[in-house]
């Protein structure tokens, strides 16, 4: 199955796209080493199971198995980070509600918006990262979450009312 | 388009997730009203302050040396190992064991829901057919084929989806052909047949079953839309609408026939 004809059509069609995986990665786990095993791990589970690529889209292709892989890893040592586990009270860290006349998002850095996205629970935080960071539609995200566009809507939503919340809230309170 | 139409738009108009007519018809909105202008303005601000903040992770030069030179070693070797066809590792013999075992279990679990008649997760597939449902109206994307006659309607879809629906017309029961579109449902290509029943539209998914059983319909209600599922002549059908349960029975009837 493996040769080097498909090695590669593989390094023309997959790997390209190693710089959304990882970007994918480091958000879903957030640590830098850990990311970078879980991708690497990732791509050659890719190039293992190459023979199941149909063409087309090979991002999305690898970023489902990208984040397969990290959401296996984060069941297995960061239970908190995930949605059902997720809990409220300990990552509500603007326990201040924002002033809502207020006029959002200023002084904002990257280092404060990093924060509110980590904040978020994992399948929140990667709707948002493929949304806003690779400019995916709905279906496409879908596809890689495994899960109904309307649940990527419902996601989403979440994601940017917490968001909303968060970064609008007066420098300085963030925990 | 009204202020409470408007509103649940806004997320799909700035993520472009409406079509063009859509669009146009939200935007006519926005502009003339101040009530939905600072909603779309704050929702806009956030997307841009995500955008142009949040850090972008590329991979590490490292990282993509290494992954490549991992995979070269495990295509050579790959391809090192068929030509040599070399003594088997003992461990490859119980992993070559344990894979038939559990091929096995596939084989019976595979039977198993064949002669249940279930090969999918019929929740999960109901939560998509409504999404789809709320999607094609949303968008005004209801159909990408529009016409009441089935042979505009069913040429349409050859060479789009690897199998050919049957799209008859029920004009004369009450059940207005409208259309077609190609659908994505239960992670594979499907055909959406679209009917009017008065002011309401229904969709019917269609595509190849599993098994060919035939099933009997059947009946549930989801956030407000009534469903009606069933199998036979080796397709899957899924009716949806906002029209009354007995409506879809009247219509999955005709489509029995």
């Amino acid at each position: 199955m493996a040769n080097t004809l498909d090695l590669g059509r593989f390094e023309q069609a997959i790997l390209p796209h190693l710089d959304a995986a990882h970007n994918l990665a480091r958000w879903l786990v957030r640590g830098a080493s850990d990311a970078e095993d879980l991708v690497q791990e990732a791509s050659l589970r890719a190039w293992r199971g190459f023979g199941t690529f149909r063409g087309g889209d090979g991002r999305g292709w690898l970023l489902a198995i990208v984040r397969n892989t990290c959401f296996t890893w984060l069941r297995k040592n960061r239970r908190q980070d995930l949605a059902d586990e997720f809990d409220e009270d300990i990552h509500s860290s603007e326990s201040a509600t924002p002033d809502p006349e207020r006029q959002l998002f200023e002084g904002l850095d990257s280092r404060r918006v990093q924060q509110a996205l980590e904040g978020l629970p994992a399948e929140f935080r990667e709707a948002i990262v493929l949304r806003e960071l690779e400019g995916m539609s709905y279906k496409e995200i879908g596809d890689i979450a495994g899960v109904p566009i309307g649940t990527v809507m419902s996601r989403l939503a979440r994601a940017r009312k917490r968001l909303q919340k968060s970064l609008a809230a007066p420098i300085g309170k963030e925990a | 388009m009204r202020c409470e139409e408007a509103r649940p738009l806004i997320d799909f108009y700035l993520d472009g997730e409406l079509d063009a007519l859509r669009s146009a018809e939200f935007e006519l909105h926005a502009r003339g009203c101040s009530e939905c202008t600072p909603q779309i303005e704050r929702a806009g601000k956030l997307r841009a302050a995500i955008r142009e903040n949040a850090p972008y992770f590329a991979a590490p030069l490292a990282l993509k040396q290494r992954i490549r030179e991992a995979l070269r070693a495990e295509a050579g070797a790959g391809a090192a190992e068929s030509a040599t066809r070399a003594t088997i590792p003992r461990w490859r013999i119980a992993a070559a064991a344990l894979v038939s075992i559990a091929a096995a279990f596939i084989l019976v679990f595979t039977l198993r829901s064949h002669f249940t008649g279930v090969e999918y997760d019929e929740d999960e597939v109901a939560d998509q057919v409504v999404a789809s449902h709320v999607r094609s109206l949303m968008a005004s994307h209801l159909t990408d084929v529009t016409s009441s006659d089935r042979h505009t309607v069913k040429p349409w879809f050859d060479g789009k989806i690897d199998f050919a629906p049957n799209v008859p017309d029920f004009s004369a029961e009450g059940f207005p052909l409208t259309g077609g579109r190609l659908d994505y449902i239960n992670r594979r290509p499907v055909a959406a047949l679209v009917y009017q029943r008065r002011l309401h539209y229904i969709n019917v998914f269609i595509w190849p079953a599993e098994s060919s059983l035939t099933t009997r319909a059947k009946t549930e209600t989801r956030e407000g839309y009534n469903i009606l599922h069933w199998q036979h002549a080796g397709m899957d059908y899924w009716c949806i609408s906002d029209t009354s349960a007995d409506d879809l029975q009247a219509l999955a009837k005709l489509l029995q026939q």
